[in-house]
């Protein structure tokens, strides 16, 4: 088992849905390289699985492991809050984004 | 285009809204916390689960479904038992305590649609709920979003034929009418729910503010929560005025006061009857009763003021046999003590009590005990219910009416019902050369003749016997009798002599 399970919840497959998608697909590939499983639900064609897991707005991302569960809602279209969602530390950053985040890392 | 209404079954409810709620529309119920939202919006599921079978959703932003489920038993409801039988069913947005959520980027609520419409699918929802949406306000704290959200949401309930309730907060009574501001413009109607301190005493109210293209009652109307029960609402001003005045004359159960009467009371009016302490008006209650009791009239009697035991040995006192109209079912006495509930927990009990004993007489000794617990504009509303209650049942009732001075004087209860009562008899003491005597006079009775003397009456072991009117004292009513020299009498007489 992977060391990441994500699940992704959309409903239908609009722009916003495929957004979410496509964001997350990247941001994954990005910082967790092999070290995840993704799963993507339509909430419209499962609507028992949205209503297990008390899913209101999509699309939301849950964490599942590690433990605890994390929730992310949103299209994923920032990345920082997405990483600090999901509780990932980011890898080797460009040299300019150190600087304009100060040195606290 | 009329839009039709869904009868929601909640006691009150119908009449105030000629009808029940726009059928498949939503409408948002607002008010205060503790104004009784969430029973309002629990108890319009569930009678549409008991009278019309028809099944429900109840949407939860706030209370988890357990807790629902355990806040509802007080109130004798067994939400559990409906879930099994899929009459009722949970859509659960409550928050999940203790998870992080973090948001990123754009969203929306298409899950919490999809949800509903999944659960209302698969029972065949007919009504839905959503309780409440102050909640998702102060969680997704995105207005514009949440308020599109939430029409898309009324819309496809709409188009599913679901007729839908939703609840949102407000924080004054009398103020915005709801505390985002937008909730009002996701609903076709909004009714107001407030529980407001008036004189010093709590008094909760149900207000249509609108309905959209479609009539309903306006103004507060007072409403109560009970157990049992839930919501009652207590419309005072629901009857059509059916009330045929019948000329049909009934004794009184005294033949002096029947005679004044111009040959009894009629059928369908209601008297009250006005005195201080002491003069008598129990004893006409009684003698009202038990003459009923002859022409096997059946009466019942709610007592605020004495013990049943205390009635009975009065009753005794005066030459009355309360036990044996008991016994043959012609007599009922509810004896009830004013302070143990507010005046509209009063009004419905009173009018279960008449429903179930299908009396022909009510007796109401004394109204002067129920004003104690209410406010005044209440009590009015009160006594033109119960009047235009008790006409339309065709029953006759006599209420009582304590006034706070011995001599003269008229009471509050008075002031505020004599308008609304169709007769009206006083009782007074009168001082004589040191005596005190008692009196009697019919101030009104309307549609009927009647003597208009102030006549002495007195009380022994075979009850209330009239005499003759005072002659010589005036001012009787004023509590200042004096004494009119014969001599002016006479002069008066000769007035009328050739």
């Amino acid at each position: 088992m992977k060391e990441y399970m994500l699940k992704l919840y959309i409903t239908g497959q609009t722009p916003r849905s495929e957004r979410a998608i496509a964001n997350l697909r990247r941001i994954c590939e990005e910082e967790l390289e092999g070290r995840y499983d993704l799963q993507i639900i339509d909430v419209l064609e499962r609507p028992q699985l949205a209503e297990n897991e008390k899913i209101m707005a999509t699309p939301t991302l849950i964490r599942v492991l590690p433990p605890p569960l994390r929730r992310i809602i949103g299209d994923l279209s920032d990345k920082d809050q997405v990483l600090v969602g999901l509780a990932i530390q980011s890898l080797p950053k460009p040299p300019d984004r150190i600087s304009s985040a100060g040195t606290v890392e | 285009m009329t839009i039709e209404k869904l009868k929601t079954n909640i006691r009150g409810f119908d009449i105030l809204s000629d009808g029940g709620l726009p059928k498949n529309r939503t409408t948002l119920i607002s008010g205060t916390a503790g104004s009784g939202k969430t029973i309002l919006a629990a108890q319009f599921i569930i009678m549409g689960i008991e009278h019309s079978g028809d099944p429900g959703i109840f949407v939860t932003f706030e209370e988890s479904p357990e807790d629902i489920r355990t806040n509802m038993k007080g109130f004798g409801w067994a939400i559990d038992s409906w879930e099994n039988e899929n009459k009722w069913l949970f859509v659960d947005g409550s928050p999940e305590l203790g998870e992080d959520t973090v948001l990123s980027g754009s969203y929306d609520l298409g899950a919490l649609l999809a949800r509903i419409e999944y659960a209302a699918k698969k029972i065949g929802a007919r009504r839905v709920v959503m309780d409440s949406l102050g909640a998702i306000f102060n969680r997704f704290n995105n207005r514009e979003m949440i308020r599109h959200e939430l029409f898309r949401i009324s819309s496809a309930l709409k188009r599913m034929n679901v007729t839908s309730l939703m609840t949102a907060e407000r924080t004054e009574e009398y103020g915005d009418i709801a505390r985002y501001g937008v909730e009002e413009f996701v609903a076709d109607n909004v009714v107001i729910l407030r529980n407001v301190l008036e004189e010093e005493k709590r008094r909760r109210t149900i207000e249509i503010l609108k309905f959209r293209g479609t009539n309903h009652q306006k103004g507060e109307t007072p409403f109560t929560i009970i157990p049992d029960e839930g919501l009652v609402i207590v419309p005072l001003y629901y009857m059509e005025l059916k009330q045929r005045a019948a000329n049909i004359r009934i004794t009184s159960g005294n033949g002096g006061l029947d005679k004044m009467c111009g040959g009894g009371f009629f059928r369908d009016s209601v008297l009250l009857v006005s005195g201080a302490t002491g003069t008598g008006k129990t004893l006409m209650v009684t003698e009202f009763m038990a003459g009923g009791a002859l022409n096997g009239d059946r009466s019942l009697l709610l007592a605020f003021e004495e013990s049943r035991d205390q009635l009975f040995r009065n009753a005794s006192g005066w030459g009355y046999d309360f036990e044996d109209m008991e016994k043959k079912g012609l007599l009922k006495v509810v004896c009830v003590y004013p302070e143990s509930a507010g005046l509209e927990d009063h009004f419905i009990r009173m009018r279960e009590a008449v429903e179930k004993y299908q009396p022909n007489r009510l007796a109401i000794d004394s109204l002067s005990a129920l004003e104690r617990v209410s406010t005044m504009k209440l009590f009015r509303e009160f006594i033109i219910g119960m009047t235009s209650f008790i006409k339309q049942k065709e029953i006759t009732g006599l209420f009582t009416s304590t006034t706070p001075n011995l001599l003269g004087g008229s009471s509050v209860t008075e002031a505020h019902i004599s308008t609304i009562t169709d007769s009206i008899i006083l009782l007074r003491y009168v001082e004589m050369f040191g005596e005190m005597h008692r009196g009697l006079t019919i101030l009104k009775m309307r549609g009927s003749m009647h003597d208009k003397a102030i006549c002495e009456f007195t009380i022994d072991n075979t009850g209330m016997h009239i005499g003759k009117p005072f002659r010589n004292i005036g001012g009787i009513l004023e509590g200042r009798p004096t004494h009119i020299p014969s001599s002016e009498m006479e002069r008066i007489d000769k007035l009328f002599q050739e």
